[in-house]
C-alpha cells in the first residue's frame, strides 16, 4: 500500500500546483466569493489525500477535484438558498453538471486571476500574498513567514482582500488592450515581491522560502506564456531567471556568503541564463522598449557578460541604471547607479553620486545603502567612515552569513586604521 | 507604538564558542544597537547575566518564597532584551529578524501595555 500511497499523495500535490489557480479562478469566476472557492477545494483535496491512495488516481485529477468541489459548492449554497445570489449560483452550477464529463477541460483563467489579485481596488502589500495564496494555494501561515509579518495579521490582510473583491465585485476579466499596460505592472510588481521575498535566504536552507521564489518563478512563467507579446512579462523572467542562475554561487564551500563581483561565474546556472539571455532578446523585439524590469534584467546581462570575457559590462550598467532613474525615480536605483559609477569613474565619484541622493527614510534602514558606501569609502582610504558605515550596514542586516562577511570587512578596515579606532 | 523583543536563547552555546566568535557575536549586537539607535526607535536595551544568577521571590500562602534560579526550567532562557518605539508590528517585526538573537535563539516580539491603556 506504501508505494500506492505516495503516488496518490504526490498526485495530489501535482494536481494542487497546477490546478489550484484554475479551480479557483473557475470556481470563483461567477459569484467572486473566492474564500467559499477556497474552501471547497480545500474539501476537495481532502478527500483526494483520503481517495486516490487506496483508489488510484483517476484519469483527470483536476476534473476530479472541480467535480468534488463543485459538489461541495452546491451543498453551501442550498444550505443558505433563501439568499438571492445561492439561488443564482444553483442555476449556474446545475448547468455546469449537465456537461460533466470526466475529460471536461476547465478554462484557464488564472491571468484573469492575477489581475484581480493586483487590481488598484487591493491594497499593493497584501497583492503579492494574495496572488500567492490564490493562484498557488498557499497557506496564510507560509505567505506571513516570507513577508516577515504576523499570522494573525496577514490572516486578516488576507481575508480582507477577499472580501473585496466580492463585495466591490472586482472582474476576473484581462483588461482591454487600453489599461492592460498600466494594470500589468502591478501584477509584474506582485510577482516580483514573491520572489525577491524568497530570494532573502539564497542558501535555501528555509525549505518553505526557496520554495517561495521558484513559485514566483513559476508565475513568471505563466504569466509570460500567456502574454508573450509583453516585453515587460518577459523581461520580468529574464531578470527572475538571471538572478536565480547565481543562487548557488552566492555561498562558498563553507556556507560563507560571496558578494557579486567575487562570484565565479562558472559556478553560475548557464542553461538558466541562456534562456533568461534568449527571453530578453524576444522582449526587445516586442516594440514596447524600455520598461523597468527589461531594463533591470538587461543590467544582470550585463553582469553574466562576465562569464566570457571576465569583467561586467559597467558602462552599459551605469547607461541602465540611468535610464530606471529616470523612469523609477527609485532609490535604490540611484544607490546602484552610484555603485556602478564608481566602477567606471572611480570610487570618488560613486561616493559622490551617493552623497547627492535626496534624504530618503528608505535608505536610512536600507542595508545594501550602508555597504555600499563602506565599501566606497574603504576604495578612497576614508577608513574611520568605513568602519562606521560597516557598523551600520551590520546592524541593519538580518542573514548571519551576510552580517559575518560585512564584520570580516570592518574587520581588515580596522586592521588598516593606524589608531585602530 | 512601544514593543519589547525579548531573546531567548541557549546560554551554554555561547560558552562553547571561541573568543573570536564570542567577539563576533558581541559587536554585531553592539552594531545592532546602534542601528535601533540611529534610526530612532531604540527606547532600551540590555543583556542579562546567565539564568545561574537568577532568583526568584514570591509570596505563597503569605510568606516569601526565595529561590535560585529562574522561574522556568527551560533551554533556552530569557537573555536579554530591547524596547523599541515603531510605528506598528510589521516594523517591531522587521527589527526582530534583524537582531543576532533571531539567528542564534528566538526573538519574543511584545507589544507593551502603556500605563492608563485599557
Amino acid at each position: 500500500m506504501e508505494p500506492d500511497r505516495n503516488e496518490g499523495a504526490r498526485a495530489a500535490e501535482a494536481a494542487a500546483r497546477h490546478s489550484y489557480g484554475k479551480l479557483i479562478a473557475f470556481l470563483a469566476a461567477r459569484t467572486r466569493d473566492v474564500a467559499g472557492a477556497e474552501d471547497a477545494l480545500s474539501e476537495a483535496f481532502a478527500a483526494a489525500l483520503a481517495e486516490w491512495p487506496a483508489r488510484g488516481v483517476p484519469r483527470s485529477p483536476e476534473a476530479w477535484l472541480l467535480t468534488v468541489a463543485r459538489r461541495r459548492l452546491v451543498d453551501a449554497a442550498r444550505r443558505r438558498r433563501l439568499d438571492q445570489t445561492a439561488g443564482e449560483q444553483l442555476a449556474w452550477l446545475a448547468e455546469l453538471t449537465a456537461d460533466e464529463d470526466d475529460r471536461l477541460a476547465v478554462p484557464d483563467r488564472r491571468l484573469g486571476l492575477m489581475f484581480a489579485c493586483a487590481h488598484p481596488g487591493i491594497d499593493r502589500p497584501v497583492r503579492a500574498p494574495l496572488m500567492l495564496q490564490l493562484v498557488l494555494g498557499f497557506d496564510a501561515a507560509t505567505i506571513a513567514s516570507a513577508f516577515l509579518v504576523a499570522p494573525a495579521a496577514m490572516g486578516q490582510r488576507l481575508t480582507r482582500a477577499k472580501a473585496k473583491i466580492r463585495h466591490a465585485a472586482i472582474g476576473f476579466e484581462v483588461p482591454e488592450q487600453a489599461a492592460l499596460r498600466e494594470r500589468l505592472d502591478a501584477v509584474l510588481d506582485a510577482i516580483y515581491a514573491a520572489y525577491t521575498e524568497g530570494w532573502s535566504d539564497p542558501q535555501g536552507s528555509d525549505a518553505r522560502r526557496r520554495n517561495l521564489a521558484e513559485e514566483a518563478i513559476w508565475l513568471g512563467r505563466l504569466l509570460a506564456s500567456m502574454l508573450p507579446d509583453e516585453g515587460e512579462a518577459l523581461g520580468l523572467l529574464s531578470l527572475m531567471l538571471h538572478a536565480h542562475a547565481r543562487r548557488e554561487a552566492r555561498r562558498s564551500a563553507s556556507g560563507e556568503y560571496v558578494p557579486l563581483s567575487e562570484q565565479d561565474p562558472a559556478r553560475w546556472d548557464a542553461r538558466m541564463i541562456d534562456e533568461a539571455e534568449s527571453l530578453l532578446v524576444q522582449a526587445g523585439g516586442c516594440g514596447t522598449h524600455g520598461g523597468r524590469y527589461e531594463l533591470e534584467a538587461a543590467v544582470q546581462s550585463a553582469h553574466a557578460v562576465r562569464r566570457r570575457t571576465g569583467k561586467a559590462d559597467w558602462p552599459a550598467i551605469e547607461q541602465l541604471y540611468d535610464a530606471l532613474c529616470v523612469l523609477t525615480g527609485s532609490p535604490v536605483a540611484a544607490l546602484n547607479r552610484a555603485v556602478a559609477l564608481a566602477e567606471t569613474r572611480g570610487p570618488a565619484a560613486g561616493l559622490a553620486a551617493l552623497d547627492a541622493l535626496p534624504d530618503d527614510a528608505r535608505l536610512a534602514d536600507y542595508q545594501p545603502y550602508w555597504a555600499a558606501r563602506a565599501e566606497l569609502l574603504v576604495r578612497t582610504g576614508a577608513l574611520d567612515a568605513a568602519l562606521s558605515a560597516y557598523q551600520r550596514a551590520i546592524g541593519l542586516e538580518s542573514d548571519p552569513a551576510v552580517r559575518r562577511f560585512l564584520q570580516q570587512r570592518a574587520a581588515l578596515c580596522r586592521s588598516a586604521t593606524p589608531a585602530g579606532s | 507604538m512601544e514593543y519589547m523583543l525579548l531573546i531567548y536563547s541557549d546560554d551554554s552555546r555561547f560558552e562553547a564558542m571561541n573568543a573570536v566568535q564570542k567577539a563576533e557575536g558581541l559587536a554585531a549586537y553592539g552594531a545592532y544597537a546602534e542601528a535601533l539607535q540611529k534610526s530612532g526607535a531604540m527606547r532600551g536595551g540590555n543583556r542579562l547575566r546567565p539564568v545561574q544568577a537568577a532568583t526568584t521571590v514570591r509570596l505563597k500562602s503569605g510568606k516569601t518564597e526565595v529561590l535560585n534560579g529562574p522561574y522556568a526550567e527551560t533551554r533556552e532562557q530569557l537573555g536579554g532584551y530591547f524596547l523599541i518605539d515603531v510605528p506598528d508590528l510589521d516594523a517591531a517585526l522587521s527589527w526582530a529578524a534583524r537582531c543576532p538573537g533571531a539567528s542564534h535563539g528566538v526573538v519574543e516580539v511584545r507589544p507593551v501595555w502603556a500605563m492608563g491603556q485599557p
